[in-house]
């Protein structure tokens, strides 16, 4: 079957909009006249506010109000964007008394404009208790501090094991097999511990949004979110009103990678517009989104890998700790991606495995979602551990997993026993061996100006949406002139989905692309969509198109044939329009449109759902060619060729800048980003200065290869791609490094400074 | 105090505080590509061009614009269509929340050096920073414009 419109790279319907600076992110259309809002935060990581004083600050010029502890609601919720019931334990309320991190929010104020909401902040008086604080996560499980020691915590899923008189957030263990008797079957056990920090998303918009009252008195937040269903239901839930008195509005989003399925700014300007019921705005400061946002949970994973002389992987045992900060959101269900996107990579061999975890509170900032949501880290570990085994054994890492990668139609006990349906992991590894010349380049050359060159590899998975829990709902309609206008919940964050998904319209409806209209999140108006996260739009959402437009071409095929007074079973659709077989007569699409809206007729209108009861996995491999200068220790990529199996690629112009933005992000957080914290728990990489992220110079030759497997359930063979290909980059570079210099980090990121202290032989 | 400066070819009065920023008034006039990415100078993201030259607007006080010419992207639109248009073609704009102040630096460089070669464009353009793209696209894309205008398209 040869499609033809997915699988072409064309312009995202929104390029030229963007490109020519139109005003359509959510500070450029808030309405004039919006409230200024800014939080006074915890100068301490953990403490509670004696008293507060901000009688100076209301009488302040242009003050609208100022909020505390005092007028907030009572209800305690997550900002977690997550399907209800929510894993994350319900553990925040908008100001709380007890402050549990650096930048906790103690007060609100709005201003009429910034210079005075700045101003009042200035005279708020606050004295606090300040108690100790659990700063690392090692010394968080059962501490004598406890971070929520308060009545009204409340986990929903009591299967998380979250205990908050422990300081946990999570608990549990996966296995399959006998892992203890395997290894000690095996004739080389690796068991190593890696470590990854809180890094950073910093998508170039920070997170705002504006709240305004309606005409209706109901309360309309328009936000860059990736959630705009769940913001509905969290702003709902914080102020203690009905969800059906809130309406969600999501406008272009500069960048998310997962930053933005947490709401992280939301309440904030609700609970201003609910007391004055004025519109009201809050846009994070870049140093505030580095320091109170959502950043990825750190993680100290421990890994036992088995396996025979001959380079049989037999068992893989696992355990995480992870860090998930001062409240809980992300925290139980991130932990999982750790192992469960990392183990089955080796499913072919592997007899046994067994993978435990530990999430704890500690005064830090709250972690959250960042692309790759734990398995990021997972890979990180475990493709860390098959890379030293390689050396342990004398093998080629590449052969080693040629010879254990898990292959198509095997099943995959560590996923949750799903079936690996469709998997081209082996072709990827030879591609991108292939690309990146490994057959000449491993391990290591030396140049003649003394610096080495040498290469790594990695493989990568992630899923496609959460199986069983992801929903996606479409709704399309026949519009004028025989357009159509298709509606979503899924939220384009620049990722191209509103296109995506427009191409897979086409495709089934067999029009031009340009004959779709894409409608973006309004909760009010778009079908329900669980949201953008979790790599589901492509393979959930656009299930739910393909099957509203079968519907919808039902629908025109009945109109067509009551137009042509011919059996509805004699009637066919090709596009363009309805023909009867018995007669040979047609009619346009476009009649059938303009007929619609005249009496007799129904509208022709269709709404279906999308939602697996699996997550089939993309695959990928990576590898990284560095240039290391021993003086220096300093470690450059200089080239990534990256193949990737997303199923189906549905516009490959779009899969490939995914890929190799996620494959810079993934070179980012292996050399450069590294979140600081001082003695007294506040971030000091609290800007693009001190948290550094890859800038053009930094950018290596990225190469992207696709080496599509055909995924059965999802739109056309198509799978995700938007996770997957961030995890590579670390386990392949620190591997180069290791070909290089015979210098093993293990814990990210890797500075010139571990690389000359390791060549010294110190830890 | 008052300033008053050309603003995309207008005469523009404004009221400001002696620290306002060029980024701060920008907005105040309305001028909606102009974005804002940090408090550091680090992002690129407010670049226009004072006087025909690439500034950051958000670390230019706006009491030093009286009497120049502050150009954003709504001024220039029929001389950006064609890299815009480039862009567009890799999907090089993700988010495009980087994309005006790229654009407006990347201008600058294709009327000082219509010749750049990869690593000038990458010079020229480290701090204009973007999260999503990898970079490497805009590069193919900012290359196929350098050498689409060196055929003699695209000006005006
Ligand atoms: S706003 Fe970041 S450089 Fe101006
Ligand atoms: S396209 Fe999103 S930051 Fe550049």
């Amino acid at each position: 079957m040869s499609n033809r419109v997915v699988g072409q790279g064309v312009r995202k319907k929104d390029a030229m909009a963007l490109v020519s600076g139109q005003g359509v992110y959510t500070e450029d259309i808030a309405p004039g006249g919006c409230l200024c809002v800014k939080l006074l935060r915890s100068p301490h990581a953990h403490a509670v506010v004696r008293s507060i004083d901000v009688s100076r600050a209301k009488e302040a010029p242009g003050v609208a109000c100022v909020l505390t502890w005092e007028d907030a609601p009572k209800t305690r919720f997550t900002q977690a964007g997550q399907t209800y019931p929510e894993f994350s334990p319900y553990d925040r309320l908008i100001l709380d008394r007890h402050l549990r991190c650096v930048g906790d929010p103690v007060a609100i104020v709005a201003a009429e404009t910034e210079r005075q909401a700045l101003a009042a902040i200035d005279r708020i008086r606050v004295e606090y208790d300040v108690l100790p604080a659990v700063l690392d996560a090692r010394e968080a499980l059962d501490n004598e501090t406890l971070i929520h020691p308060e009545a009204d915590w409340r986990a929903l899923v009591p299967e998380c094991g979250a205990d908050n008189r422990r300081n946990l957030v999570a608990h549990g263990c996966d296995q399959d097999g006998d892992v203890e008797a395997e290894l000690a079957c095996c004739d080389v056990v690796i068991d190593r511990e890696y470590e990854t920090h809180a890094n950073q998303q910093c998508m170039m918009e920070t997170f705002r949004a504006f709240c305004m009252p309606d005409a209706y008195g109901r309360l309309t937040v328009v936000s860059s979110t990736q959630i705009p269903f769940h913001v509905r239901r969290i702003v709902a839930t914080a102020l203690e009103i009905s969800k059906s008195r809130v309406r969600v509005v999501k406008p272009r989003i500069g960048g998310g990678f997962g930053a933005k399925q947490t709401a992280v700014c939301e309440v904030y300007p609700a609970l201003v517009t609910m007391k004055t019921g004025r519109a009201a705005m809050l846009v994070f400061t870049r140093e505030e989104a580095m320091t109170v946002s959502s950043p990825r949970h750190a993680m100290r994973m421990r890994v036992r890998l088995g396996a025979t002389r001959d380079g049989t992987i037999r068992a893989i045992d696992m355990h995480t700790l992870s860090n998930t900060g001062a409240y809980g959101e992300h925290g139980p269900t991130t932990v999982g991606l750790s192992g469960h996107k990392s183990i089955p990579l080796y499913t072919h061999s592997l007899r046994a495995f067994r993978f435990s975890w530990d999430v704890v509170y500690t005064n830090t900032m709250s972690a959250g979602a960042y692309r790759g949501y734990g398995a990021t880290q997972g890979i990180f570990a475990v493709e860390s551990a098959v890379n030293e085994l390689a050396h342990a054994l004398g093998m080629d890492p590449a052969a080693l997993r040629e010879a254990n990668a898990v292959r198509e139609g095997e099943v995959m006990p560590a996923y949750y026993g799903e079936t690996a349906g469709s998997c081209a992991l082996s072709r990827c590894i030879a591609r991108a061996k292939e690309m990146i010349g490994w057959a000449e380049k491993y391990p290591r050359r030396t140049l003649p100006n003394g610096h080495v060159r040498a290469v790594g590899i990695a493989l990568s998975m992630q899923g496609s949406g959460i199986s069983g829990v992801d929903t996606a709902s479409a709704a399309i309609r026949l519009a004028d002139e025989g357009t159509y206008n298709l509606s979503i919940g899924a939220t384009d964050m620049g990722t191209g989905c509103d296109t995506i998904l427009a191409q897979i319209a086409a495709e089934a409806l067999e029009c031009p692309l340009s004959a779709i209209s894409v409608h973006g999140v309004d909760t009010d108006v778009s079908p329900y969509d669980t949201g953008s996260y979790a790599s589901s739009t492509t393979y959930v959402t656009g299930m739910a198109v393909v099957r509203a437009c079968e519907a919808l071409r039902a629908q025109i095929v009945r109109a067509g044939a009551k137009l042509l007074g011919c059996a509805q079973e004699d009637a066919s659709f090709d596009g363009e329009a309805v023909a009867c077989e018995a007669s040979g007569r047609r009619v346009s699409l476009c009649s059938i449109a303009e007929a619609q809206m005249t009496a007799g007729m129904d509208a022709i209108a269709a709404v279906a759902s999308g939602g697996s009861p699996t997550s089939p996995p993309p695959f990928m491999a990576g590898c990284a060619e560095i240039d290391l200068d021993p003086l220096t220790g300093q470690v450059k990529v200089v080239d990534f060729a990256g193949a990737v199996d997303c199923g189906t690629v549905v516009n490959p112009n779009l899969a490939r800048v995914q890929t190799e933005g996620g494959i810079l992000q993934g070179i980012g957080m292996a050399l450069c980003e590294m979140p600081v914290m001082d003695e007294r728990g506040r971030t000091m990489s609290n800007s693009l200065l001190q948290y550094r992220i890859p800038t053009r110079q930094d950018a290596p030759r990225i190469r992207v290869a696709f080496e599509p497997s055909y995924e059965k359930s999802g739109p056309y063979g198509a799978k995700s791609i938007g996770e997957c290909v961030i995890n590579t980059p670390c386990a392949a570079i620190a591997d180069a490094v290791y070909n290089a210099c015979g210098v093993r980090v293990r814990d990210l990121p890797i500075t010139p400074e571990k690389v000359l202290l390791g060549a010294k032989g110190e830890p | 105090m008052t300033v008053e400066l050309t603003l995309n070819g207008r005469p523009v009065r404004a009221q400001v505080e002696a620290d306002d920023s060029l980024y701060t008034l920008l907005r105040a006039l309305g001028v909606r590509s102009v974005k804002c990415g940090c408090e550091t100078s680090s992002c690129g993201l407010c670049t226009v061009h004072l006087d025909g030259q690439p500034v950051l607007s958000c670390s230019v006080p706006a009491p030093r614009c009286a009497g120049r010419a502050v150009t954003t992207l709504e001024g220039l639109q029929s001389e950006a269509r064609l890299l815009g248009e480039c862009l567009a073609d890799e999907g090089a704009e993700q988010c495009g929340f980087c994309a005006s102040g790229l654009i407006m630096n990347a201008l600058a460089l294709a009327r000082e050096n219509p010749s750049a070669t990869d690593e000038e464009i990458d010079a020229y353009l480290a701090g204009n920073l973007c999260r999503c793209s990898g970079y490497v696209g805009q590069r193919r894309a900012i290359r196929r414009y350098l050498s689409r205008i060196a055929s003699g398209e695209g000006r005006a």
